[in-house]
């Protein structure tokens, strides 16, 4: 298939299911009004009659959250992709190698500090501050799993795993123990912010978001060409004369970037960097260039439809995002360690 | 024209590669022999630039190998490592064409396309151009890795080829195939260092041999002047009868029989 016409069907796929989740909730809005209301938003036709109810459910309600599940999934997607270039190894995942839960421990200790310290904040400054906090923490997991799994130049899979799972444990129990020590204000705040989903989201939050998306979505693909040199294995790559040491850097920073703030504004999504990168090597083959794009519209179109998901089965009440894409990524996971069980485990 | 001059390597305390002088013209197989530990790896790890020297110089076409940027020395010279991990399925020809990587920046010209066709026609891996690099057996792999590796310099003069153990743990027809390969390779002009096991291969093959022990170059010269008793002995420490094979009139050599005194005691079966 031409590479074009990938894009535009999977371009297509996220639009399609956008507008069918904006058009999902309590209050029903079909479809070609939410496109009408779309339509008029970018300006042109401005004369359209649209319903003015259902217009400022869509603009204040549903628009922030879906967008910011686009962009979450987008971020998740891309990410995962990348960082299992570096690590070479299709089983490398934020949520599983602890970058997730480095970044939800920044996240905690920045709540606690904020609610005690600097409670004045404006919004916006307060989901910068998190995000960057995210950030940092999910920077520090990886390079520590990274080190760790690296055995004499090349990483090794059994002990990238290990690592993941005691930077996990190590972040998990320090998370507890700043709830166990945090005041009545403080645990009120950081609770309501572990709960976190796709839920909360507002227009503060997407703008704070957007920047920690884009930066990587649009500067990752560059990386793409080295990235496939990787799988040889970095000497390997260098000796193709790329710039190896420069693009380890900064894949890092740009993938440790967008799961941070994804982090930062909805919690830890499991297994959509595993599922989405998987998905689409099944779909377009492995080669990066490929891949990176396509999964961060993978990404985006998959997270949306499982927030659909969850919002459909138990309504009105709604499930944790985390559990639907759990629930499809785990048997993904063990699809890929039955299937390449050999291959991988090297 | 490859020339080491007085190339000592130290890692710690250890001192790797001690002051070791030779040069590789266009045209030539050069073999490097010695037991494990004698520095072999190490010295092509100073080849390949990947590691400096800690004292001596190495230069590459009259340019010292520090000068070359590391995309210049990816057109001018290739390895072939002995071993190629690789965990994500790429397809055969994708693989090989990472080796145009340092050539083109975001797509491959036809003339990339047609020195990949070329080199997986030579090596003899056309058939598997789709085939999923994962699927295919440890020798198929190591042919598209060959592959691979002469696709990024085959349009380069006087390129520079290293095979660190390129054919160890390969079938005897793949063995004949690589090294006659190298042989058509160096007669297109490339320079080829190769480190070998087989001593037999490198007298078949080698136009000089340069044989390592502790790190130093001990006997350097055509298979036919330095591949004697003596010196395998002294680099091998193994006793070995070395023939010429009349048909050829290259050396043979046979090492012999090494016989294991084993004490009355240690022949007493187990007994529980």
């Amino acid at each position: 298939m031409k590479n074009g016409l990938i894009y535009i069907l999977l371009g297509a796929g996220v639009f399609l299911t956008a507008a069918l989740s904006l058009s999902m909730g309590a209050m029903k809005i079909p479809v070609q009004d939410v496109l009408l209301i779309l339509v008029k938003k970018t300006g042109l036709f401005r004369n359209t009659p649209v319903d003015e109810q259902y217009d400022t459910v869509l603009t204040i309600v549903r628009m922030p959250r879906v967008i910011m599940g686009l962009l979450v999934g987008a971020a998740l997607g891309i990410s995962g992709a990348a960082i299992q270039g570096i690590f070479r190894n299709p089983l490398a995942e934020p949520g599983l190698i602890g970058i997730s839960s480095g970044a939800s421990l920044f996240a905690v200790l920045i709540i606690a500090a904020e609610t005690a310290f600097l409670a004045g904040l404006s919004n916006l400054l307060g989901y910068y501050l998190l995000a960057f906090g995210s950030f940092a923490g999910a920077g520090i997991a990886t390079l520590v799993v990274y080190q760790i799994s690296r055995n004499g130049g090349k990483p090794n899979v059994a002990t990238m795993l290990l690592a993941g799972i005691a930077v996990n444990a190590l972040a998990g129990a320090l998370t507890g123990l700043v709830t166990y020590m945090a005041n009545d204000q403080q645990l009120r705040n950081i609770t309501f912010w572990l709960l976190g989903s796709l839920g909360g989201a507002t227009w503060q939050i997407v703008l704070c978001l957007v920047p920690f998306v884009f930066i990587p979505l649009i500067l990752l693909p560059f990386m793409a060409k080295t990235l496939n040199a990787f799988a040889l294995g970095e000497t390997q790559a260098q000796q193709l004369g790329l710039p190896v040491g420069r693009v380890k850097r900064w894949v890092v920073v740009f993938a440790t970037m967008a799961v941070g703030a994804s982090v930062a504004v909805s919690g830890i999504i499991s297994f959509v960097g595993l599922l989405v990168p998987h998905m689409t090597r099944l779909i377009f083959g492995v080669d990066n260039r490929r891949v990176l794009p396509a999964s961060a519209l993978l990404g985006a179109l998959i997270l949306t439809l499982a927030d659909m998901i969850a919002r459909k089965v138990v309504a009105p009440v709604e499930l944790p995002i985390g559990v639907i894409t759990a629930l499809l990524g785990t048997p993904v996971f063990l699809y890929i360690l039955i299937k390449d069980k050999k291959k991988i485990a090297r | 024209m490859l020339t080491v001059e007085n190339v000592t390597y130290k890692t710690g305390k250890h001192t790797l590669v001690k002051d070791i002088s030779f040069m590789v013209h266009p045209g030539e197989i050069m073999v490097i022999l010695g037991a494990n530990g004698a520095g072999k790896s190490s010295l092509m790890r100073l080849l390949s630039a990947e590691k400096k020297p800690s004292a001596g110089s190495i230069s590459l076409s009259g340019k010292a190998m520090n000068n070359y940027t590391a995309k210049e020395l990816a057109i001018k010279r290739a390895i072939l490592n002995q071993q190629n991990i690789v965990n994500l399925d790429f397809s055969a020809t994708e693989i090989v064409q990472m080796g145009r990587y340092p050539h083109y920046n975001s797509k491959p010209t036809t003339h990339d396309l047609d020195i990949i066709n070329e080199v997986m026609g030579i090596t003899g891996t056309t058939h598997m151009t789709d085939r999923s690099f994962l699927s295919l057996s440890g020798g198929e792999q190591q042919r598209v890795h060959l592959a691979r590796v002469l696709a990024q310099i085959w349009d380069t003069p006087e390129a520079l080829l290293l095979l660190d153990e390129p054919v160890s743990g390969m079938d005897i027809l793949y063995q004949q195939q690589t090294l006659s390969l190298a042989h058509m390779l160096a007669k297109k002009g490339f320079m080829v260092v190769a480190i070998l096991h087989d001593i037999n291969l490198a007298a078949q093959y080698a136009d000089n041999i340069m044989m390592l022990k502790n790190g130093r170059k001990w006997y350097h010269g055509a298979p036919a002047d330095i591949l004697s008793t003596k010196s395998i002995y002294d680099v091998f420490e193994t006793e070995a009868d070395v023939f010429t094979n009349p048909n050829t009139l290259k050396q043979l050599i046979m090492p012999k029989v090494i016989t294991h005194h084993l004490s009355e005691q240690k022949l007493k079966p187990f007994t529980l």
